[in-house]
């Protein structure tokens, strides 16, 4: 291999939720729900639309393969918009203004008239089949130079509770989409790019937090290779390591089509029909099947189980396609004799198919209808391989891989949304449209005023609780102990176990007051959290707060402690104020800040000492 | 600028960003709208667009549909409803589509079903059907049951179905199934309910259905569609796909969805049972009038010199004291007066309450179970048969198409 890093070029989407009141097209709250709440559901059937030319979208053709009856969920939280039953009611005003302040800030220019689109979608996650969708600014520019194409406004889809099945909360909460140029062309640069906007989303202040609320789709291509999206990609860390993963797979599959060519490798239309074989295999999913058909590929032999990336082979492409026609794999004689199938069958097989010790031979089961359509697919994925790299829609595994999920679609496929109105965006409404403090900015206003650290500064400036840290502060709260409260201690109890999901703003605020006016110590704040966040009364927990100890209370104590272990003490000498610590904190925990209690032990040691 | 553009040409855009071309769409607001080559519209200044190239030739015709000659024959019949439409994604403009050809390449499962023909009467939004075109769409489909058809289908837009229907199941006697099928979703959605329904009305086109139906969801869901007889049939919600309800009587029967199996109520009238008759005369001097709190007598003497008013009264067919007289004089002005009921569920009975009385001494005749727009419609088609009120007040009072029943049933 070159150690020359391999020329890329890639782009990204960004798809953020953003924390709206309503959904874009109803006046439905944008809450998420759990599964097992929903109230209702119901079936539906959808059908590919003709284009102009007679001719379906390809995405779309793909999805009609598999054609299956959908079901919805529906909760007490959605209603007839999203269920298709109703049309929608006008563009969201909240989310339009966000997307425009988002444009704003990477130096966008606004649309004059923007007009929502329907986007065609059949998988299911679209009741309508199709997605609303508004192109809402246009040309802006990071400071690194990487262009930023568009960004839309759309509304999100159903989220997949299981394969057909798809839950309709998610359905409707607006999502703006930020489109870069492919000015990439590094993994690193790819993610760098990717958290830069993702700050910038974030310095709003109205965008939603957490999993699942921001997707990365990554477009990619290489040299000699072909335009593959990537989509949902949700965690940022994995965004370099799936861009060298794909051009891994470039790599692998050009590398592949070199050598089919120079094997004179082919593939040739039919399958040859080996069910009673099979049938005596001890294959369980072969001798069951109804149809097995056998799609023997000239000069493919070692290719379709060789390694394209972790975890996949040009076999899981094959099997990636075929899967679209409903049956559950293929088995190929790369990875045979294996799953019961002995070298003898596998003899048998080859022999009854044609195929020689060069070619490798595909195995596909199903009813008649789906192992026709899964050796086709067999067949239109080989015949890529003989070309190179196909152009696709792809789904990102755990680690980092992709699978297949169709074909990139098509320009045709979205026409006007003509039950909404265009909204005019003119200059006095583009004035308005607010501009957010970057949040970096923001890491370093903090450094300047509060005199925190840089890291502490910027782990503020990032943290979802920003909002609570600036009212805590803005109460007269020590930036240093809202911190402490509000990131850093919430932080380790979580490593503890101690979840603080349930802990309302209020109960945060509740404890930095009592720290500030003195009636809780500072070490007392992990404790009041974890007690709050029990569900323990607030009443109670700050209620009885012990009084706080005077400084002649706290020497009387230390005196006490002294004159206890003033063996240890004089054995000890300095050492010994460790293990005191933790005897004095142990007796006033909560009710004395520690570096006090630690100044008093210096002081009764010294004496001690004396 | 815009002046001379067609929609569909291609045009340079001075936008953000640079020079990019666009396909040219319409004005709008002052705005020329743009198709983006990734295929977004937006509305930008005139100023910012110049011509770049005429719109590229129209798309080459698509291969013909064959159709089985082995099925039976169904005519489809459209007045303007949407069963299947086109999309434009060049322009985005979305065409409805009549033609038997062009019916089937949007829903090819119907070529399963049956054989078709295709008419279309007129092509208008359902709110502005006529009762003249009601009297077009009659002899239409009285003309297609000569042809020997076995079914037929009328496409009507959902808002004023129900009142075409009743008309032509008042106008023609029919020994086969006419079926009014249409969409409550616009049918150039993938999710429309417009496929299901024309699946579902060409089953029951062929069924041993022998009268004038309604074929519509019967659920939310694609599961069902229910046949709903047209003199007892309203469309109760604004949107919902399962829009359409069987008043005072159960639906006539189901199909399945996708297996189009139908299944018919001992109740619903069997292919061959009537002969085939067209009797298309119809009175438009008529109306229908809904009383509220309030209401003027000045709103009925309104009515003064048509033929026929229907009072959609309340409870048990009432109006206000205060209106009797106006309708006293109405009627004696040669107006017949039908009484029924806003409640929709129930029998009109004016014997209980003074009111009531007063109104049968004034000459108002009771709609029995009749819901208010049948009763219009039938009001129409009685006008023009009967000699003189006692023979219309005999006629209205008796059922003719299932539009009455004599017994009110329990659960409906």
């Amino acid at each position: 291999m070159a150690s020359d890093p391999p020329y890329v070029t890639a782009g990204i989407e960004i798809h953020q939720q953003l924390d709206t009141g309503r959904k874009l097209f109803c006046r439905c709250p944008t809450l998420l729900r759990e599964t097992k709440e929903h109230s209702g559901e119901f079936t539906r059937f959808l059908r590919a639309t003709e284009s102009e030319m007679g001719e379906i979208d390809r995405a779309a053709l793909e999805e009609l393969k598999h054609v299956r009856r959908f079901t919805y969920y529906t909760y007490d939280t959605t209603c007839l918009v999203e269920d298709d039953e109703e049309p929608p009611q006008p563009l969201n005003p909240e989310a339009l203004e966000i997307a425009l302040s988002v444009a704003k800030t990477m130096g966008m220019t606004p649309v004059r008239q923007v007009h929502p689109m329907r986007k065609l979608v059949i998988d299911g996650s679209n009741t309508c089949g199709f997605q609303r969708t508004a192109l809402v600014a246009l040309a802006g520019r990071l400071p690194d130079g990487t262009g930023i194409e568009t960004i839309c406004l759309e509304e999100d889809a159903a989220q997949r509770v299981v394969e057909g099945v798809f839950s309709l909360d998610r359905l409707g909460i607006p999502l703006v989409e930020i489109t870069t140029a492919p000015d990439m062309h590094t993994p690193e640069a790819v993610q760098a790019t990717a958290e830069y906007i993702g700050m910038v989303l974030r310095s709003t202040g109205r965008v939603k937090r957490g999993l699942g609320t921001i997707r990365q789709d990554v477009n990619i291509s290489i040299a000699g290779g072909a335009r593959v999206e990537i989509k949902g990609v949700q965690e940022l860390d994995l965004i370099a390591e799936v861009v060298r993963r794909e051009v891994m797979r470039q790599q692998s599959l050009l590398a592949i089509r070199d050598e089919l060519r120079a094997r004179g490798a082919s593939v040739e239309r039919g399958a040859q029909d080996v069910t009673a074989t099979a049938a005596r295999t001890g294959s369980r999913i072969l001798t069951k099947a109804p149809r097995v058909l056998a799609v023997p590929l000239r000069g493919f032999a070692g290719l379709v189980g060789r390694d394209i990336q972790p975890g996949r082979r040009l076999g899981s492409e094959m099997a990636d396609y075929a899967k679209r026609c409903g049956v559950g794999g293929i088995f190929h004689t790369d990875e045979l004799p294996a799953y019961g199938i002995t070298a003898a069958d596998v003899e048998t097989l080859r022999a009854q198919a044609g195929a020689g010790e060069k070619d490798c031979l595909v195995l596909v089961a199903g009813t008649p209808d789906q192992a026709a359509c899964a050796a086709e697919q067999v067949i239109r994925r080989a015949a890529m391989a003989l070309e190179g790299v196909p152009e696709e829609t792809r789904r990102m595994l755990p680690e980092g891989s992709t699978s297949y999920m169709r074909p990139l679609p098509g320009a045709a496929r979205m026409y006007p949304e003509t039950d909404v109105l265009p909204v005019t965006v003119d200059a006095a409404a583009w004035d308005r449209v607010p501009v957010p403090e970057l949040l970096s900015d923001r890491a370093g206003r903090f450094v300047k005023e509060f005199g925190l650290d840089a890291g502490v500064a910027r782990q503020i400036a990032f943290s979802e609780r920003l909002p609570l840290f600036e009212r805590a502060v803005a109460e007269g709260v020590n930036p240093r102990l809202a911190h402490r409260a509000l990131i850093a201690t919430p932080v380790e109890l979580a490593r503890k176990g101690t979840d603080l999901s349930r802990l309302t703003d209020d109960q945060y605020l509740a404890v930095l007051r009592a720290v500030s006016t003195g009636k809780a110590a500072k070490e007392a704040v992990p404790e009041l959290l974890a007690a709050l966040a029990a569900g323990k009364p607030e009443a109670e927990v700050l209620g009885s707060l012990a009084a706080t100890l005077t400084p002649e209370e706290l020497d009387a104590i230390v005196a006490r402690v002294l004159k206890e272990r003033e063996g240890f003490v004089k054995e000890r000498g300095k050492a010994a104020l460790g293990p005191l610590m933790g005897v004095v904190m142990a007796e006033v925990r909560g009710r004395v800040d520690g570096k006090l209690v630690s100044e008093a032990l210096k002081r009764g040691m010294e004496r001690v000492g004396k | 600028m815009t002046a001379g553009l067609r929609s569909g040409d291609r045009v340079r855009w001075r936008g953000p960003g640079g020079d990019r071309e666009a396909t040219y769409i319409t004005d709008r607001d002052g705005m020329a709208v743009l198709k983006l080559d990734s295929g977004y519209n937006l509305g930008v200044p005139a100023g910012e667009c110049t011509f770049a190239a005429r719109a590229p030739a129209a798309a080459p015709p698509c291969a013909a549909v064959t159709q089985d000659p082995s099925l039976p024959e169904l005519s489809i019949i459209s007045t303007g409803g949407t069963i299947a439409s086109r999309i434009d994604y060049r322009t985005g403009a979305v065409t409805s589509q009549f033609s038997a050809e062009d019916i089937l390449r949007a829903i090819p499962q119907l070529r399963t079903v049956a054989r078709y023909r295709t008419s279309q009467i007129a092509s208008i939004l359902s709110e502005n059907m006529t009762p003249s075109l009601w009297q077009d769409l009659a002899r239409a489909v009285h003309r297609e049951i000569g042809k020997g058809v076995q079914g037929i289908i009328v496409t009507h837009g959902t808002d004023t179905m129900a009142f075409s229907a009743a008309a032509v199941s008042f106008m023609v006697e029919t020994p086969i199934p006419i079926i009014f099928a249409g969409a409550q979703r616009s049918a150039d959605r993938p999710s429309s309910d417009n496929a299901m329904n024309a699946l579902c009305s060409a089953a029951a086109a062929v069924s041993p259905l022998g009268e004038v139906a309604i074929v519509m969801h019967g659920t939310t869901s694609d599961d069902r569609c229910v046949i709903h007889r047209a003199t007892r049939v309203r469309k109760m919600h604004t949107s919902r796909r399962d829009a359409f309800q069987s008043l005072g009587i159960p639906p006539l029967g189901t199909v399945e969805y996708p297996s189009l199996q139908v299944d018919l109520t001992g109740d619903a009238v069997r292919r061959g049972t009537a002969p085939s008759t067209l009797r298309d005369a119809l009175e438009e001097r008529c109306g229908l009038l809904s009383f509220h709190p309030g209401l003027s007598p000045d709103v009925i003497r309104a009515f003064t010199g048509y033929r026929g008013l229907v009072l959609a009264g309340t409870g048990l067919g009432h109006v206000s004291t205060g209106c009797v007289a106006a309708l006293k004089a109405l009627i004696e002005g040669g107006t017949v007066v039908v009484m029924t009921s806003q409640c929709l569920h129930g029998r009109v009975c004016d014997r209980v309450y003074d009111t009531g009385r007063d109104l049968l001494a004034a000459g108002v005749i009771e709609g029995e179970d009749m819901l208010p727009e049948v009763a219009l419609v039938k009001l129409m088609w009685v006008l023009p048969q009967a000699r003189d009120h006692d023979a219309v007040a005999a006629l209205m009072g008796k059922n003719l198409r299932g539009e009455i029943r004599g017994r009110s049933l329990h659960g409906l």
